[in-house]
């Protein structure tokens, strides 16, 4: 079968890469995408931190993946939409959405903290794949309603084993919908490796298969994706239906803080990795070009540091969310049976507040 | 002069119609679909054939492809397809050609159509409406005549409704795509095309609410209670029944979730006995759950204990055995003599 040719625009130690297909993106364009990745990088650390002092219930970072995360969110046109899993927390929060907000799922007070309609950010998807469906569907609304708005799914090389990817793709191809998966190749399913989820050539050739274009494009690469996906924004956008992009990444941390990356992996693979880290490959490309320096850079440091600790004191405040919310959106419009259980626990917790009194 | 008598049943007025089930659907769905632009109808073979039960006869003719959308053969993504174009303003209805196949879309209805509103603080309203035929008595070939109700009437955040005349099939389904939540909508199948169920349905009456139970049939002796095509059984047990001078009072159920059981509460504390009548299994059932409703309601009231009349806790049988399976007349008159005999 033939060998799909990777996009790469970047090699590791930042030198630019000739590519017949796709332009270099403007430099502009890619000091932004940089002040976004040292943004990332530093919400990943700070969440992982959050976890380990107990103010989240859990994390999966996509520590060397941010490269994919703030790509995803930039190509993106304010009407757009994105459709995210679990591990997009950097790319909900690059789409705009206030960290505090994001986080509300992993913090535990609710299973999404953000109105979607506004920030046109489905809710995070835990299941795997659920969310490629709803994109298909929200994508042929645009037709439907005769908008150009491009709809973006991010889900996970895991991910391509379900059934819910494959009827994805279908639909989506059939339907010739303005759509652009993005599966995130970081090479494990918590420990379980690519090569237990398939064994086709790549994964973009998936898209091939469906009758969509499909792209292998180096995940650590921002120049690249960004001209990868920026190209398929565009033609969904113009009517040219979905692409299936798949960007090679790694995932540097483990699943998340309760998973144990040193059973499946050895600390040299991951080491390699780190090598490839989209940041210093960006910096090194836009200092040689003289268009990021010490004071640009310290600016997005302390950026980065300010939403850091605007975060931490967020979460610091841990009240519980109110009892009554159990019940208050089950569905659009109450029913009895509800309301009924609704007095019950009120009941319950009055209960609870006078027996203290009582002792006394 | 004076001006010609006409009979209305020569010359009806033009809002009454004399319809089936399957023709008040169809109807339904039109009307549903010229009132609202953003109504969909999406589904396998839906289109061109009008499904292969031709509920949705002639509508891709009138409506065009687009709002009538024949979807490649897989039940997630017609479902999880339609919770995307709901996230965008549409209000799809789903066909799913036969109840035994719903279950590969069961994780869309499950744990995405059911909860997405709650998930995000009621900022995202899925009005998703799901058709299935049900039931058996067609002499099909294996998942073509299964119960599945009570699966989805246990899952939070959906509302499961089903009919059982042409009057409701023509008003339910308009308002259960109205509703702004998610709609499961059971169709009694092997009633679609009965000549005996026809009704006169007038299109310009006022409908019952959707999520409202009514009783059919007024009685004194025992309370009968069942929904979709169950309640054809009940109504002839108890026509059978007033022969022998025994007054059965007949409740047809309408809405499975939420349940409304206040008409049945009311009418048990008058008969002092229930007897709930399904096709589907009996374990852990819509039949159970009004067991244990009435009994924590009605305890005082009850002359004998709440009787079920269901399928058997078997998978459904292959067509020569299913005489056997489904509840009837008989098994219905049974159990109201061992109610009238505790």
């Amino acid at each position: 079968m033939e060998e799909l040719r990777m996009v790469r625009l970047l090699d590791a130690d930042g030198g630019a890469v000739e590519d017949d297909r796709y332009p270099m993106p403007p430099p502009e364009v890619l000091v932004d995408a940089y002040r976004a990745l040292v943004r990332g990088k530093r919400l990943n650390e700070q969440a992982s931190a959050l976890v380990r002092q107990g103010r989240l219930a859990v994390y999966p970072s996509s520590r060397g993946q941010e490269a994919c995360q703030v790509t995803a969110a930039a190509v993106l046109r304010p009407g757009d939409w994105l459709f995210p899993t679990y591990r997009d927390t950097v790319a909900v929060v690059e789409r705009g959405v206030d960290p505090v907000e994001v986080l509300t799922l992993l913090r535990g007070d609710w299973h999404c903290g953000y109105d979607p309609s506004r920030h046109r950010v489905a809710p995070q998807a835990t299941p795997l794949a659920t969310q490629l469906l709803h994109a298909v569907g929200a994508a042929h609304a645009a037709t439907l309603r005769g908008e150009d708005t491009v709809v973006l799914a991010l889900c996970g090389d895991g991910a391509t084993s379900e059934g819910d990817f494959h009827e994805a793709l279908n639909f989506a191809a059939v339907f010739a919908a303005p759509v652009v998966f993005l599966v995130q190749n970081n090479k494990y399913a918590i420990s379980v490796p690519l090569a237990r989820q398939s064994v086709a050539p790549s994964l973009a050739h998936k898209g091939i298969g469906y009758g969509m274009p499909g792209v292998l494009v180096d995940g650590n690469d921002t120049a690249a994706l960004t001209a990868v996906l920026g190209e398929a924004v565009t033609r969904a956008a113009g009517g040219g239906g979905p692409t299936l992009v798949e960007a090679d990444t790694y995932r540097i941390d483990a699943h998340t803080n309760a998973d144990d990356a040193s059973r499946y992996r050895t600390d040299d693979e991951v080491a390699a990795w780190a090598r490839r880290d989209p940041l210093v490959r960006l910096r090194a490309y836009l200092r040689g070009l003289a268009v990021l320096d010490d004071e640009r850079e310290a600016e997005f440091t302390a950026a980065a540091e300010a939403d850091a600790a605007r975060l931490r004191a967020a979460l610091a405040d841990d009240r519980p969310p109110e009892p009554a919310e159990l019940f208050a959106h089950v569905r659009a419009t109450p029913t009895p049976q509800l309301a009924a259980q609704a007095a019950s626990l009120r009941a319950e917790l009055a209960a609870e507040r006078r027996q203290p009194e009582e002792e006394r | 002069m004076a001006a010609p008598v006409r009979s209305t049943a020569d010359q009806p007025t033009s809002s009454v119609q004399n319809l089936t089930i399957g023709k008040a659907l169809n109807l339904g769905l039109r009307a549903a679909m010229e009132a609202d632009d953003k109504v969909l109808v999406l589904g396998e073979d839906v289109g061109k054939l009008g499904g292969v039960f031709r509920i949705t006869d002639g509508l891709q003719k009138d409506f065009g492809e687009q709002r009538v959308l024949d979807t490649p053969l897989a039940e997630s993504g017609i479902i999880g397809t339609a919770v995307g174009l709901a996230v965008r303003g549409f209000r799809p209805v789903c066909e799913i050609q036969f109840e035994g196949f719903i279950f590969p879309g069961f994780d869309q209805i499950s744990s995405q159509l059911a909860k997405l509103h709650y998930r995000t603080q009621g900022g995202i309203k899925v009005p998703v409406v799901i058709r299935v035929p049900y039931g058996g008595g067609i002499g099909a070939v294996e998942h073509h005549s299964e119960s599945p109700e009570s699966l989805f009437a246990h899952i939070a955040g959906l509302k499961v409704v089903s009919c059982a005349n042409p009057v409701d099939a023509y008003w339910m389904i308009q308002q259960a795509i109205r509703c702004d939540d998610p709609v499961l909508f059971f169709e009694p199948k092997r009633l679609y095309h009965s000549g005996a169920l026809k009704a006169p349905v007038d299109t310009a009456a006022e409908p019952d609410p959707l999520f409202a139970s009514r009783t059919v049939r007024q009685g004194s002796t025992a309370t009968l209670v069942a929904y979709g095509p169950s309640v054809k059984v009940c109504l002839d047990a108890a026509t059978a029944a007033a022969e022998d001078d025994l007054s059965l009072e007949v409740i047809d159920l309408r809405t499975l979730s939420p349940l409304d059981l206040e008409p049945v509460f009311e009418s048990v504390r008058r008969t002092g006995r229930l007897i709930t009548v399904s096709e589907a299994p009996s374990e852990s059932s819509i039949t159970s759950e009004i067991a244990a409703r009435v009994q924590q309601e009605c305890f005082y009231s009850l002359e004998s204990p709440v009787l079920r009349v269901t399928g058997f806790d078997t998978p459904y049988p292959p067509s020569k055995l299913e005489e056997h399976y489904l509840p009837d007349l008989d098994r219905v008159l049974h159990a109201v003599d061992r109610a009238l005999a505790w």
